[in-house]
């Protein structure tokens, strides 16, 4: 067998948790970079600033005030606690609510410039055209915006799959529930089971190329506007 | 009342706009003054697209905006046509029309008359970065009357297109003016599109209305000479009557007189718009009998005001019910002894057509 169970179950729990963490992004991300692109309150600066944080953070440093604000003492943890969902360290979930925070800025940045780059322009005309703002957001400013949404989608999902300080410090390494493709790949290397690194760390380079070959596509096709 | 109240004030650095007027609810009100003036800003406050702190803004009866009432744009049964046709990049050009049209809320809407009127059948398929400027245009015109307006705003529909465009949009314009029972706004820097399509004149200067009323009314103002780009003159309407095939020659004519010009081929009995320039009319005391100008009009001075140079008078004559102004020396305004009221001759010498339908 080329791969092993092992690692097998590493890759679909890597998958299952960058596909639901994109999927959550989505849905937080899209309205959070309207706001950020489109709004005038003066908070739209620290909240960018906030939202940025991860790109350059040490992703142990952000895992180790994750753990803390997730562990008993912390306010998640308490508030975890207090509505019977138990606490977060080490859990699916827990990975997941680390990733939505870790890969923020890699779904909301190319959004927001996505959206600030069509302007108010086409928003007007949708508006005189009878739409209300919801309805040009639907119908105008999401379909304007695909190509940024795509790529956003694709840089969310490969940037979830490739985490592993986050990981570690929240997830630790439990096979199943915490052992994604890149701690599985540190886990073989520390066991000296090189051949077997080696086979997933070459499906792992093999999914960046394509994941970043379909990036450029896109770009590509965007940029001579059809 | 039937027609439009518009009142705003609005200020920020560098700029300030004061307008209170009224305008009529039906043809064509042109929005004439160089940029900066505030044209584009009163229609975007018209249109709800911008906010006047104070404002208050009444259309045949509806408040679209006072001190308590605010209809946001998407409410107002408007068509708005931008400069840069702004039409909507992610779908086709039958796209463009069916998005108003879908949105009209119960007003009635007439695709294929808007698409028959603006000549884009054969253009529906295409993606709007795949159409020419002055395709765009007519695209974006025909999308503002598919949703079925009660009011046409344009935005210097032309002014972003070449002269070989617009001479291709001008003539879809002035079959709009003819067909169309909405009021439109228009708003031109561009004389000769005002000169051709206008009927009410607003004239705009440093945010603040400088004259408004009827076209010709405005133009034959000696006191205030609205400049239709380098030159003063007046625009007169008038029917086409009797022909000289020979020399190929038509009369038109108007209130209190007629106008002879070159025959365009254009039906007798068609209304159409020819420009005087003030320094196209001269003025005798006495008939002339050996002159080479064929258009002699008898007229009566109004009076005599100031030009652009010192040395320059711009004279007020009327003809029956139509002013025309002629420019004139000051040094022949006292040779002449030209007073108000005094019975003169005016030789028009040339009569530049306007409609070309």
């Amino acid at each position: 067998m080329f791969l092993s169970t092992g690692d097998l179950e590493a890759i679909w729990l890597t998958i299952k948790l960058a596909a639901l963490v994109t999927a959550i992004l989505y849905f937080l991300g899209i309205p959070l970079a309207w706001w950020l692109a489109r709004g005038s309150s003066r908070w739209r600066g620290p909240i960018n600033a906030v939202v940025a944080l991860p790109l350059v953070l040490p992703p142990s440093v952000l895992g180790f005030y994750l753990l803390i604000a997730m562990g008993p003492q912390g306010p998640v943890g308490k508030l975890t606690e207090t509505l019977r969902l138990g606490l977060l360290p080490f859990t699916f979930s827990g990975l997941v609510a680390a990733s939505v925070i870790y890969s923020l800025p890699f779904m909301v940045q190319p959004v927001q410039n996505a959206f600030a780059a069509m302007g108010e322009r086409p928003l007007e005309a949708a508006a005189t055209l009878g739409a209300s703002p919801l309805d040009a957001f639907f119908s105008v400013a999401l379909p304007l915006a695909r190509p940024g949404l795509l790529s956003a989608g694709i840089m969310t999902f490969a940037h979830t799959i490739g985490e592993f300080g986050v990981v570690l410090m929240i997830g630790g390494n439990l096979p199943g529930v915490s052992r994604v493709v890149s701690v599985q790949i540190y886990d073989l290397v520390e066991g000296m089971e090189y051949g077997q690194a080696h086979r997933l760390a070459a499906v792992m380079l093999l999914f960046s190329f394509l994941a970043l070959l379909a990036l450029q596509r896109r770009q590509q096709k965007s940029g001579k506007g059809v | 009342m039937d027609g439009i109240i518009a009142q705003f004030a609005l200020s920020y650095p560098g700029f300030s706009l004061e307008v209170d007027i009224a305008l009529p609810g039906r043809g064509i009100t042109a929005f004439f003054g160089p940029s900066g003036s505030g044209k584009t800003t009163l229609l975007r406050l018209i249109a709800g697209l911008a906010r006047a702190p104070q404002g208050r803004l009444v259309f045949k009866n509806q408040v679209w905006q006072d001190d308590r009432a605010w209809l946001p744009t998407h409410l107002r049964p408007l068509g708005f046509v931008f400069q840069d046709a702004n039409l909507l990049a992610h779908l086709s050009v039958a796209g463009n029309l069916r998005y108003g049209a879908k949105r009209s809320r119960g007003r009635r809407v007439d695709l294929d008359a808007a698409i028959e009127l603006l000549g884009i059948g054969h253009l529906l398929d295409r993606k709007p970065a795949q159409l020419s400027g002055g395709e765009s245009q007519r695209v974006a015109i025909a999308r503002a009357l598919a949703a079925g307006p009660s009011l046409l705003l344009m935005d210097e529909p032309l002014a972003s297109l070449d002269l070989a465009r617009k001479q291709e949009i001008l003539p879809y314009l002035e079959r709009l003016h003819r067909e169309l029972a909405i009021p439109v706004l228009y708003v031109s820097h561009a004389p000769d599109e005002v000169a051709r399509l206008a009927d009410h004149l607003v004239v705009m200067a440093e945010g603040r209305v400088r004259a408004s009323g009827p076209l010709a009314e405005i133009l034959a103002r000696a006191d205030l000479p609205v400049r239709l780009g380098e030159e003063a003159g007046v625009v007169v309407e008038g029917e086409v009557g009797e022909r000289d095939a020979n020399w190929r020659l038509m009369r038109l004519e108007f209130a209190g007189g007629s106008l002879w010009c070159r025959d365009t081929g254009a039906a007798t009995g068609e209304r159409l718009r020819v420009r005087v320039l003030a320094r196209d009319v001269a003025i005798s005391l006495s008939r002339p009998t050996d002159s080479s100008v064929q258009n002699l009009l008898p007229g009566l001075i109004e009076g005599v005001g100031d030009d652009e140079h010192p040395g320059l008078a711009l004279a007020r004559v009327r003809v029956g019910k139509t002013i025309f102004l002629a420019r004139l020396t000051r040094r022949a305004v006292a040779a002449l002894v030209l007073t108000p009221g005094q019975n003169i001759w005016a030789q028009i010498k040339t009569v530049a057509l306007l409609d070309q339908a």
